[in-house]
């Protein structure tokens, strides 16, 4: 008998921690699940951008203009605009003007709606180096010097290097980052599940993570965007630099090369013999920064004063 | 029918107990229910609450996964001795086994769906109403090799426990076929975790040959030693019998296990140091601190510590046969292998990061609440089962 009022106590406290937890549980759980309600089961649903026919395209940026609309309260077109045909676009970087400034950070950041807090997101980073090897080991990665360029030192930006064997690619599991015709890496941010294996495998640095919900205040946001690049993202996703898909597939340079105020950097179609870029790798030393991973980028530096 | 009646009866075996089993039952609830409370804050706040950041991008929960798989895996050293050699007193009890690897790998599937920025698109990874990028991505094998262990984990024991249930004897020919699929299945399951890391060649640190085989001795040392305590857990508190005999079968196999680890270990160092590449900066961070950052070097060695002296004792077992000694030496084990293969490899793989930059990772209070709370829903899975296994074993859970 005795035992049996043993379990029966038991029971009741098992029961009563089990409600007092619930309780407890319920309130974070409930707020979760509260935001879970407010997502339409057409997002829930949507299917990988690549698999989509015309008309699931245009009734997603549909939902998708109407979903910013209300968010912002502002208009924030959506394009899809497809690759150009006959063009790789590949960058060049001259490392003998960068002074360091960092205008490409911001104005990239401006640019494409990176998220300003409570987690800030840049694509680019400018490594500060004292004269002498670049070695990533001593790299300086955040500097705050009163002005630029400073003696002594010199500086590297690095940003998705779009490469041509991209590892990242390769590991994704679920194909929601690829390489466009155009040589641009991009990701299906409504496809990723956010776990990180891109960002395992980029050598560069080339990736970043949305830690918490993004943050651009309404009046800062760019309303020209594009569904693989700069539409505003959501949390835990992953992102990264497309060469402003947004503007560079209408024939416009990405915003970082038109910030840099000394000319640094340079843009173009490498499948074009006269273009800037193709000149440059013709002529000038240029390099690729981890040459030995055989990833074999469409970013490349040069020396050139 | 008698399926039925054999669930009907599963079920009361564990809705049955004494006060005991309800204290038990009650705590692991509490924690699981402090932990979701945690995954809900994880949820609505998102990743930025956990220390990961862009720089360290996996860490405690990507470590405990690692580290279950190699749980699981390590079910290989009872099926192997009770199948393939009929060694008796494994044979007895290798269904507890088998159901150790199943809660392992559900805890596993648990420390990645935690570990998911978005577990609300977990579909587009399911095969069939997802897409798999295969053959190219490890991950996307990983899925499936866990996915199809955990199947040959269930349905196994369940056969089993099933025909024993009826009073009938199982259907060896029948059987048999996923037995032996489930030894290499069980060697697959780590090594393509091994992969995972080893072939990214941005990160020197796990891109080694000898990855795969360090996460296989390093299991065959932690699965067992948890086995081993589990197992005298088990047979205080139940009349289940379980022969020494197995447990000092099991630490004779963990002795060589562990000498194998410990090798490679040194290779591993050996390679590191003398070559002395950039690619020494991460296991220097690790063994030494670089640039003043030593987050992980207290870790590092007390984990070498315990290995070390667990593989001594490992040795002195095999002429003193004494369970308490036994049993300090796996709780060494356990600690030791967690920190190598957990803390001491994945966080290290990230720092520096790529681009040169230190970024000190140590799991925040919602990694450890969240981890506790699988840890909490495994032994929760886990002491059913076994219930439910030793009911059936001793015979008295039989269909009437």
């Amino acid at each position: 008998m005795k035992e049996e009022s043993d379990i029966n106590l038991t029971r009741r406290l098992l029961v009563k921690t089990l409600m007092a937890g619930a309780a407890a549980t319920m309130l974070p759980l409930s707020q979760a699940y509260g935001a879970a309600s407010a997502i339409d089961w057409a997002a829930f649903f949507q299917k990988r951008f690549q698999e989509l026919t015309p008309q699931e395209i245009g009734r997603l940026i549909i939902r998708l203009e109407a979903k910013y609309k209300k968010t912002y309260g502002r208009d924030i077109k959506v394009k899809t605009t497809p690759p150009i045909d006959n063009v790789e676009f590949a960058y060049a970087l001259n490392l003998s003007k960068c002074i360091g400034c960092r205008r490409c950070v911001y104005s990239c950041a401006q640019e494409n709606n990176l998220s300003r807090k409570p987690h800030q997101i840049h694509y680019i980073r400018v490594l500060r180096f004292q004269s002498g090897p670049i070695d990533f080991e001593k790299a300086q990665h955040y500097y705050d010097p009163r002005e630029v360029p400073e003696t002594g030192y010199f500086y590297v930006p690095v940003q998705c290097q779009h490469c041509r064997k991209a590892p990242c690619v390769k590991v994704c599991p679920i194909k929601a980052t690829w390489t466009e015709k155009d040589g641009t890496v991009v990701v299906d941010y409504d496809w990723c599940i956010g776990c990180r294996y891109c960002m395992a495998a980029c050598p560069y640095k080339g990736r970043n993570f949305n830690w918490a919900e993004p943050q651009i205040p309404p009046e800062e946001i760019n309303p020209n965007t594009h569904y693989l690049g700069n539409r505003p993202r959501m949390k835990n996703v992953v992102e990264k630099c497309t060469f402003c898909v947004h503007r560079s597939r209408e024939g416009r340079y990405p915003a970082c090369v038109e910030a840099c105020p000394v000319g640094a950097r340079k843009f173009g179609n490498l499948l074009d013999i006269n273009s800037e870029v193709r000149q440059i790798i013709e002529t000038k030393r240029v390099f690729r920064l981890k040459e030995d991973l055989n990833t074999d980028p469409r970013f490349f530096y040069f020396f050139h004063s | 029918m008698k399926l039925f009646n054999f669930i009907c009866d599963a079920t009361r075996e564990v809705i049955k107990g004494g006060p005991l089993y309800y204290s038990w039952m009650a705590f692991l609830l509490l924690v699981m229910i402090f932990a979701a409370n945690s995954y809900g804050y994880q949820l609505e706040h998102g990743l930025l609450v956990t220390n990961m950041r862009d720089q360290v991008s996996w860490g405690l929960y990507i470590a405990n996964f690692t580290f279950m798989v190699g749980v699981a895996a390590a079910a290989v050293l009872l099926v192997i001795p009770a199948y393939i050699y009929d060694f008796q007193a494994i044979k007895e009890i290798v269904i507890l086994g088998e159901l150790m690897a199943f809660t392992a790998i559900i805890m596993c599937l648990a420390f990645i769906m935690v570990d998911l920025g978005r577990p609300d698109r977990f579909w587009h990874i399911l095969p069939g109403l997802g897409i798999l990028n295969l053959p190219f991505s490890m991950l996307s094998w990983d899925f499936i090799v866990l996915n199809g262990y955990l199947v040959l984990n269930m349905l196994i024991p369940f056969y089993l426990l099933y025909t024993g249930y009826i009073g009938q004897e199982p259907n060896k020919k029948w059987i048999m076929p996923f037995i032996i699929l489930s030894i290499p299945w069980a060697i697959s399951i780590h090594t393509v975790t091994a992969f995972l890391y080893n072939p990214l060649p941005g990160r020197p640190f796990w891109n080694t040959a000898i990855l795969a085989p360090r996460f296989l001795a390093s299991a065959f040392c932690s699965g067992p030693a948890i086995i081993v305590l589990v197992f005298q857990i088990i047979r205080r508190f139940s009349n289940i019998k379980i022969q020494d005999a197995a447990l000092f079968k099991l630490a004779e196999m963990m002795a060589y296990a562990m000498f194998f680890n410990l090798f490679l270990l040194v290779a591993e160092l050996f390679k590191e140091y003398y070559s002395a590449t950039v690619h020494l900066a991460p296991m220097q961070y690790l063994m030494q601190g670089l640039h003043g950052h030593n987050a992980l070097v207290p870790w590092i060695w007390t984990a070498i510590t315990l290995n070390v002296s667990a593989f001594v004792i490992f040795l002195l077992l095999r002429n003193i046969r004494n369970l308490k000694l036994l049993n300090i030496g796996c709780v060494m084990i356990i600690i030791g292998v967690w920190i190598e293969k957990g803390m001491g490899l994945i966080v290290p793989g990230f720092v520096p990061d790529t681009l040169g930059e230190i970024y000190e990772y140590l799991p925040s209070s919602t990694e450890v609440m969240v981890s506790l709370g699988i840890l909490a829903l495994g032994a929760f899975i886990y002491t059913t089962l076994a219930k439910v296994a030793i009911a059936i074993d001793t015979g008295r859970l039989r269909r009437q």
